[in-house]
């Protein structure tokens, strides 16, 4: 069976246990239910909100770099910390934050999710506390971001036009196919149901086992390039708010090693709501 | 605190799934209701028991999960 092509960029659970209190090293716990970190976290986690900390919620943007520096300087991370993020929902938003470090130049090599995520240190019965961690707050300096790993609207739109890009649906099939316009029990925020023109549809959690960890290199390959999603051509990946594609875009680029892939954060709730834009619903 | 009876089942709530996992920590059982997919959290639930935990995230849940239209 091959490796991933970037192994590195996960770490099991079992690892994260017995080196959560090492020096250098920085566990952050991002989750989409943001009350799940104070019900219970991994000992000297620290909690960040993905809603309030990760965002600008005047721009809807991705978190501004003053107060992105702020965060993990808060947060006790330099530079030279290494960060291992886990969350809930098998890392969706573990997946955001680590994207959004990679945009602003938190190097690979110190950049690590925890395979399998909260779903998988709870399933094994691994500790949890309540207790807040002691930091010692620190500096970070963030690069300029590198928004090559971003997709923005006017991009997504010429390729569908000019074809140039592969777009990558990775919704539920009842969101692709217009049946429902948020999945089921979430608030609805767009006016239209179906998908971008041109997408593949290739639901998220095809890329996960039962117990929340990535499937195999091979079963990645196979499930992705069965669909013709191969790498040759730059890919986008969206979803409803672009946590999901988040979650996607780290199969892709990190698990199977693809070159070009971009995360259109703006996704759904963005497209289904433009005005004289085509859907395609089948 | 070590997590213990961590337990994961999934049932049909009207024409959708939910799962429901529930543990105990500390003295306090803890249950998560989500929609399998996405697999989103939709409601939570605390009590001194597995089954008083698990009954208040599930009637939220069955609540949030009865308004979801289906439009095509």
């Amino acid at each position: 069976m091959a490796d991933y092509a970037r192994p590195e960029m996960l770490v099991p659970t079992q690892w994260v246990d017995e080196h959560k209190n090492d020096p250098g090293i920085a566990i952050v716990e991002v989750d989409v239910d943001t009350k799940a970190y104070d019900e219970g976290h991994i000992p000297g986690a620290v909690g960040w909100a993905w809603d309030s900390q990760l965002c600008d919620t005047v721009l809807r943007d991705i978190v501004p770099k003053d107060k992105f520096e702020k965060l993990l300087g808060a947060s006790g991370i330099d530079n030279n910390t290494t960060v291992i993020l886990y969350g809930d929902n098998n890392n969706w938003f573990a997946a955001w934050a680590l994207w959004q470090l990679r945009i602003y130049g938190h190097g690979d090599g110190k950049l690590k999710l925890m395979n399998g995520g909260r779903k998988k240190w709870l399933a094994e019965g691994r500790e949890l506390t309540k207790e807040p961690p002691k930091i010692t707050p620190k500096t970070y300096e963030a690069r300029d971001p590198d928004f090559s790993i971003r997709a923005f609207l006017p991009e997504v739109q010429k390729g569908v036009q000019e074809k140039f890009f592969q777009l990558v649906d990775v919704r539920s099939h009842q969101e692709f196919t217009g049946e429902i316009l948020a999945p089921p029990g979430l608030p609805e925020t767009c006016q239209r149901g179906g998908h971008i023109p041109g997408a593949k549809s290739i639901t998220w959690s095809k890329a996960c086992n039962e117990d929340g960890s990535f499937k195999s290199y091979d079963e990645l390959k196979k499930l992705y390039e069965g669909e013709g999603i191969t790498g040759e051509k730059p890919v986008i990946a969206y979803c409803r708010i672009g946590e999901r594609s988040s979650h996607t875009w780290f199969v892709l680029r990190y698990l199977l090693g693809y070159e070009d892939v971009r995360n259109y954060d703006g996704s759904w709730t963005e497209w289904g709501n433009l005005v004289r834009v085509p859907i395609e619903k089948p | 605190m070590n997590i213990e009876g961590y337990s994961r089942r999934q049932e049909q709530v009207g024409r959708w799934k939910v799962n429901i996992v529930s543990y105990k920590l500390g003295d306090q059982y803890y249950c998560t209701v989500d929609n399998v997919e996405p697999g989103a959290t939709l409601a939570r639930g605390q009590g001194s028991t597995r089954d008083e935990a698990e009954t208040k995230a599930l009637d939220k849940a069955k609540e949030l999960v009865g308004k979801t239209r289906v439009v095509a």
